[in-house]
């Protein structure tokens, strides 16, 4: 136990306030360890505002959901009108909703802008794993919510969605019909589906949530921040053992996201108050229709913060399993000409074994497996890179352009996900993913290759 | 570096937009927007909707007093607008029976409450949509109902409006698919009017586009409010950049 404080005689009352509460609980070593006396890097960037944004996000929608639940039914026969009604008879209900569907998206943007810049600077790499694999299992959380939170507004998307990716899951062998059965609760998505999914939606992913954003901010405040430059800025402390690069949290990133909550603020009340539904990509037009068991839309298509991944799904064809089939066959070769004697030996049998199973089971679920694939092999980064730097700054012109170009291919995977299939978008669709996954699984061996430029010991700082 | 993939992005993001705006499809005609803030407009739609539309199809999300927005008091309301229901307080019920309504047109009416948001798409907004399905039932023999229509093919309901807008017929041209000569194709050419109704082209346009805008309002009644208030929000908004921005030079003008 820290020793007990006396405040000094003829304090303020606010320091003897202060005092009285350091005793009992650590709110002032807690305000400086993660706030005034927390050093990040100087020279972050504009790419370093979408964390804490994202924590907008986050509690805008935990406040805007609480009010919704409020008036909101999770019964099937009273979901669809109970929603009419908050955007109708509830005062501000409208401004509640728009602000709880616009932030649904909204968060996607951040997180994915915010994912990206990790990926730029290279902030998983040691001693950053447990940060950036603490925010994968955010995301992937997020994309819970995402999807639970969908069904519940009760339309024809949010029915035939559910409708579909639960059915995705009767792909995996054996154990999926069951499985789909479990999720659903009934034998199409029915009132026990929504009575579940309004369930997990506001009480089980948002616990875990809060917890996996508590764990991703301490492991990064132990850490420290990375910077674009990749420099570590602990290694080079003044006398009080500060870091020279480093500038205290708050005030100065305070101020800074301040100003960055303001201009995004502009833009989400923007679309709040003009565009609500955006053109149909944030509310779809088909979901003011209430669900219809019986009447299957024309065309399906998840929300779009979901179509690169729903693209992957959908681009795995019997051809592309073929494909995949030739790329592990052509792997394991290179393995047996390039590996030594138990590599030889692992890469055949693992080959032959990846091949009989691609073979045995429907396309369908090794779709399914990509689509999981491709969120998973997100957590493995950290051990993927093996690059000599860490920041996109030192790397070598190309790997730029390959970044460039697996975010060309990842906003047309987005795009195709929410067209209606077609013979060429099936294509490209298809070299999408193929670039995907070949973009991680031999980034051991690209991000090492090339010249790199030297890394400076401090970080390049501009005053402003 | 920076600099090329944002530039990389953009020409995608241009790709995509242009690959979107290629859609095909029949082409809507355009619901004059600005009349959905144009009250009397709205009152005169309202009054349309009750009489014409309120017999099959429900608006059962909307309450009669919400008019109090367009400019309509509850005794108005009452004396005017209030034929199926009691209280000014209460939705927009119907009295048809759904299972009856199916027998006689083969499906049930939909609620109307928000129509005009679900008929939104590539082709134009929901209200595009509805002012050309209004205007566009023609006669044609081999349905049941004796009706047809361009923007919704084989609908199900009559056109109840034939008193306002006479009847017609529609002309089509048979042609060859030139992407596949083996099909024919019916190409839409002009309608010729049967029997006059009692409103003029001119003045039948006029009053679908006031029941459009109303059916528009209906959709969403606080979008009127949620424009205004949103004016006011971005003013403030931008105000608080400017000092934002400030506030945060202030504070990084020492950092070197």
């Amino acid at each position: 136990m820290a020793e007990f404080k006396q405040a000094p005689v003829g304090a303020s009352r606010g320091t003897q306030f202060m005092t009285w509460v350091d005793n009992r609980f650590p709110a002032t070593k807690l305000f400086k360890e993660h706030m005034s006396e927390y050093y990040a890097p100087k020279n972050f960037n504009i790419w370093y505002v979408f964390g804490s944004l994202s924590l907008l996000v986050l509690v805008i929608q935990i406040v805007t959901g609480i009010f919704l639940v409020m008036h909101y039914k999770p019964d099937a026969a009273l979901a669809f009108g109970s929603v009419e009604y908050i955007m109708r008879d509830v005062p501000w209900g409208w401004l509640i909703r728009y602000m709880h569907s616009t932030g649904a998206s909204a968060f996607f943007v951040v997180v994915y802008l915010h994912m990206f810049r990790g990926l730029l600077y290279g902030s998983y790499r040691k001693p950053r794993e447990l940060v950036w694999i603490f925010g994968c299992a955010i995301f992937l959380c997020l994309m819970a919510e995402g999807f639970f939170g969908y069904l519940l507004p009760w339309g024809q998307m949010s029915y035939w969605g559910a409708q579909v990716i639960v059915n995705l899951f009767a792909a995996i062998p054996f154990v999926g019909p069951d499985l789909a059965l479990l999720i659903r609760g009934d034998y199409v998505v029915g009132d026990a589906t929504l009575n579940r999914f309004f369930s997990f939606h506001v009480i089980a992913v948002p616990l875990v949530l809060l917890g996996l954003v508590v764990a991703h901010i301490i492991a990064l405040h132990e850490v420290g921040s990375n910077n674009p430059d990749g420099v570590e800025i602990k290694a080079t402390k003044d006398a009080n053992g500060v870091p020279l690069d480093g500038i205290a949290f708050h005030p100065y990133y305070t101020v800074h996201d301040i100003l960055a909550v303001s201009v995004f603020l502009v833009v989400f009340s923007a679309i709040i108050f003009f565009a609500p539904e955006m053109g149909g990509y944030f509310l779809e037009y088909n979901n003011f229709i209430p669900a219809d068991p019986l009447k299957t839309p024309l065309h399906i298509a998840p929300v779009w913060y979901f179509t690169p991944f729903y693209s992957m799904l959908r681009a795995t064809t019997d051809t592309m399993v073929d494909v995949l089939c030739v790329i592990t066959g052509l792997a394991a070769l290179l393995a047996v000409l390039k590996g030594s004697g138990k590599v030889k030996v692992g890469a055949v049998i693992g080959a032959v074994v990846l091949i009989v199973l691609m073979k045995t089971f429907d396309a369908k679920f090794w779709g399914v497996v990509l689509m999981g694939g491709a969120v998973i092999i997100l957590f493995f980064l950290p051990w993927l890179d093996h690059s000599p730097v860490k920041s996109i700054r030192y790397r070598p012109g190309w790997h730029s352009a390959l970044y460039a170009i697996f975010v060309v291919f990842f906003l047309i995977l987005g795009y195709l996900g929410i067209q209606p299939p077609s013979p060429i978008g099936t294509l490209v669709a298809q070299t999408g993913t193929v670039f995907y996954f070949a973009f991680f699984l031999l980034m051991p061996w690209w991000s090492r290759m090339g010249h790199f430029k030297p890394v400076p010991q401090r970080v390049v700082f501009q005053a402003h | 570096m920076m600099k090329k993939l944002i530039l990389g992005v953009l020409a995608s993001l241009w790709l995509a937009a242009s690959a979107l705006a290629s859609g095909e499809g029949t082409p809507l005609d355009k619901f004059p927007t600005e009349r959905t803030n144009d009250l009397v407009a709205l009152q005169r739609g309202a009054k349309l909707f009750v009489n014409y539309c309120l017999n099959c199809h429900s608006a059962e999300y909307m309450r009669y007093n919400r008019m109090h927005a367009i400019g309509l008091n509850d005794e108005q309301i009452k004396d005017n607008l209030l034929f199926a229901a009691d209280k000014v307080g209460d939705t927009m019920k119907v009295a048809i029976d759904p299972v009856q309504a199916k027998e006689w047109f083969g499906a049930a009416p939909p609620d109307l409450s928000v129509i005009a948001r679900s008929r939104g798409g590539e082709h134009g907004s929901g209200a595009d949509y509805l002012y050309t399905y209004l205007r566009t039932f023609y006669r044609d023999p081999t349905r049941a109902t004796g009706w047809n229509n361009l923007a919704f093919p084989n609908v199900a309901m009559p056109n109840v409006l034939w008193q306002l807008q006479g009847q017609q017929s529609a002309v089509f041209a048979t042609g060859k698919d030139p992407h596949n000569p083996e099909e024919e194709l019916h190409v839409f050419k002009g309608f010729q009017t049967i029997t006059p109704g009692s409103l003029s082209a001119e003045q039948y346009n006029e009053a679908v586009a006031d029941l459009v805008a109303y059916m528009q309002w209906m959709g969403e009644p606080a979008q009127a409010t949620r424009v205004r208030l949103g004016v006011f929000v971005l003013l403030f908004l931008g105000l608080f950049t400017l000092i934002a921005w400030r506030l945060n030079a202030a504070y990084w003008k020492d950092v070197k």
